[in-house]
């Protein structure tokens, strides 16, 4: 079956069978790696991408769903150069990540959520809230915390400064 | 952990959708958010020769109150109804609830009428729907039947929905301005499915209780509202004494089985426990003290 989507900016026909998903469709296909399957029921988080502006499961999703859609996978998230986003350079400073299998999830989860209300890590309730959608087996959680309200103060001090 | 080939539609109009879940022997399942379908799809449990996706059928976009009820087309979202789809304790309910199904990313995909239709005995909204007596439309080839929740949920998985038909909107009655709510959850996770959840809603003047609808969650095969606890509230002084009458009756009324977590006996006293703490929200929502 035709379908036309957007991924990270570079919009495509491509032909795929109704039964694809989209995170076997963004690995196999687009060969975009980056988003990881763990549990493919929902559950894990670790396929999480952005569709439209919200964070979604990718294991949840068809392909054949996404028509005329964009979609934004981990690969987005640095810049050309590979200058890393503040999220992952926090990531990286705070030890928000060990193995790191979980968290291309929990970037595209907390970019989106971050893009929808800036002030979401001001309120450690909500954070927590939202961090409890993904799983992280190493972490423990904490690292992940600190790194993303750090990352909110720097996206937007940047957001201030233009 | 691969879905198996299906046939894939995705038609913009109710009377297509009807069109092609009537067909003869089609084995075609709807398609709204998939946060349940797709996974039991992963899984091989579910094996659908066509899928209808409904996601294109801008109609089903409805949320709409017009003073006697709340219209939930089947494309609403978790998400919207978190962020408050309508005034008054209805709005306030409705927020409360959804922060417990599931998390923010399914929550941006799930459907409240998905949910229903899907009909897990642990799903909040079905214990909503039966507390508050809503009603669900369903349309086919032959037209549209409503059919009230309380008759709708059959066991667990199984509704009174056939093959050739599905949900187009679940209406919501309207509370009173000084109704208050209340919803309480015990789930070993922020993010699991309830082990037992109660919700209850109160109207309460000069003290006395004029209206009380009790409804529990995973206390039973299906949504239980629990009529005998209503009864022992409605006439009564709004006291933490008929508060506990009342939740002693939801608890006779409550039918769990033992899950792995949790016995048969630990959720029915949960469950008492849970109607209690309800009622005692609902109570100092409606602003009225609980003596
Ligand atoms: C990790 C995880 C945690 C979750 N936790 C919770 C939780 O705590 N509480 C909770 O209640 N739910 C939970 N869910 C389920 C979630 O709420 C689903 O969104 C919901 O059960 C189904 O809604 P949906 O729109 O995704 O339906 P779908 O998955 O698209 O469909 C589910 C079923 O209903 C049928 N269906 C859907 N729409 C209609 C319709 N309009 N008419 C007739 N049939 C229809 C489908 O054919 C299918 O059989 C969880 C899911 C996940 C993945
Ligand atoms: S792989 Fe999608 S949530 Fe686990
Ligand atoms: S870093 Fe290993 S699972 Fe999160």
């Amino acid at each position: 079956m035709r379908v036309t989507l957007t991924v990270n900016g570079e919009a495509r026909t491509w032909d795929v069978e109704p039964r694809r998903t989209l995170a076997d469709f963004l690995r196999e296909d687009c060969a975009l790696t980056g988003t990881h399957l763990g549990c493919e029921h929902g559950v894990c988080g670790a396929c999480t991408v952005i569709l439209g502006g919200a964070a979604v499961r990718s294991c949840l999703m068809f392909t054949v769903q996404c028509e005329g859609k964009a979609i934004r996978t981990v690969e987005s998230l640095a810049d050309s150069e590979g200058g890393l986003h503040p999220l992952q350079a926090a990531f990286a400073r705070e030890h928000g990540l060990q193995c790191g299998f979980c968290t291309p999830g929990f970037l595209m989860l907390v970019v989106a959520a971050l893009e929808d209300d800036p002030e979401l890590a001001e309120d450690g309730g909500r954070l927590g809230e939202l961090l409890s959608s993904n799983l992280c087996r190493c972490t423990g959680y904490e690292g992940i915390r600190r790194a993303v309200v750090a990352a909110a103060g720097e996206m937007k001090a940047r957001t201030e400064e233009t | 952990m691969k879905p198996a080939p299906f046939e894939y539609k995705r038609p913009q109009t109710v009377e297509e959708a009807v069109a092609l879940l009537g067909d003869d022997g089609a084995r075609a399942r709807v398609l709204a958010g998939g946060q349940s379908l797709v996974a039991e799809m992963n899984y091989r449990r579910a094996r659908p020769a066509r899928i209808v996706d409904i996601n294109a059928i801008a109609a089903l976009e409805v949320i709409e109150a017009d003073g006697e009820s709340l219209r939930v087309g089947a494309l609403v979202r978790h998400v919207q109804l978190e962020r408050g789809a309508t005034d008054g304790p209805l709005g306030r309910l409705l927020t409360r609830v959804s922060r417990h199904v599931a998390h923010p990313p399914i929550r941006n995909r799930g459907t409240m009428v998905g949910s229903l239709a899907y009909a897990h005995p642990a799903a909040e909204w079905g214990a909503v729907a039966v507390a508050l007596g809503a009603e669900l439309r369903l349309a086919s080839v032959g037209g549209t039947r409503v059919v009230a929740a309380e008759d709708f949920f059959r066991g667990p998985f199984v509704t009174d929905c056939g093959p050739a038909e599905f949900v187009i909107e679940v209406r919501l009655p309207a509370l009173g301005a000084d109704m208050g709510v209340g919803f309480v959850e015990l789930r070993r996770t922020h993010s699991s499915f309830a082990m037992v959840a109660a919700v209850a809603v109160l109207g309460i003047a000069d003290g006395r209780v004029t209206d009380a609808r009790i409804a529990l969650a995973n206390a039973s095969s299906r949504p239980l509202r629990v009529e005998t606890a209503e009864a022992v509230l409605v006439g009564a002084c709004a006291t933490s004494a008929s508060f506990a009458a009342a939740a002693a009756a939801a608890a006779a009324q409550a039918d769990p089985v033992s899950e792995p977590h949790a016995s048969a006996d630990y959720r029915r006293h949960a469950a008492e426990v849970l109607v209690l703490r309800a009622l005692a929200a609902a109570a100092a929502d409606v602003g009225a003290a609980c003596a």
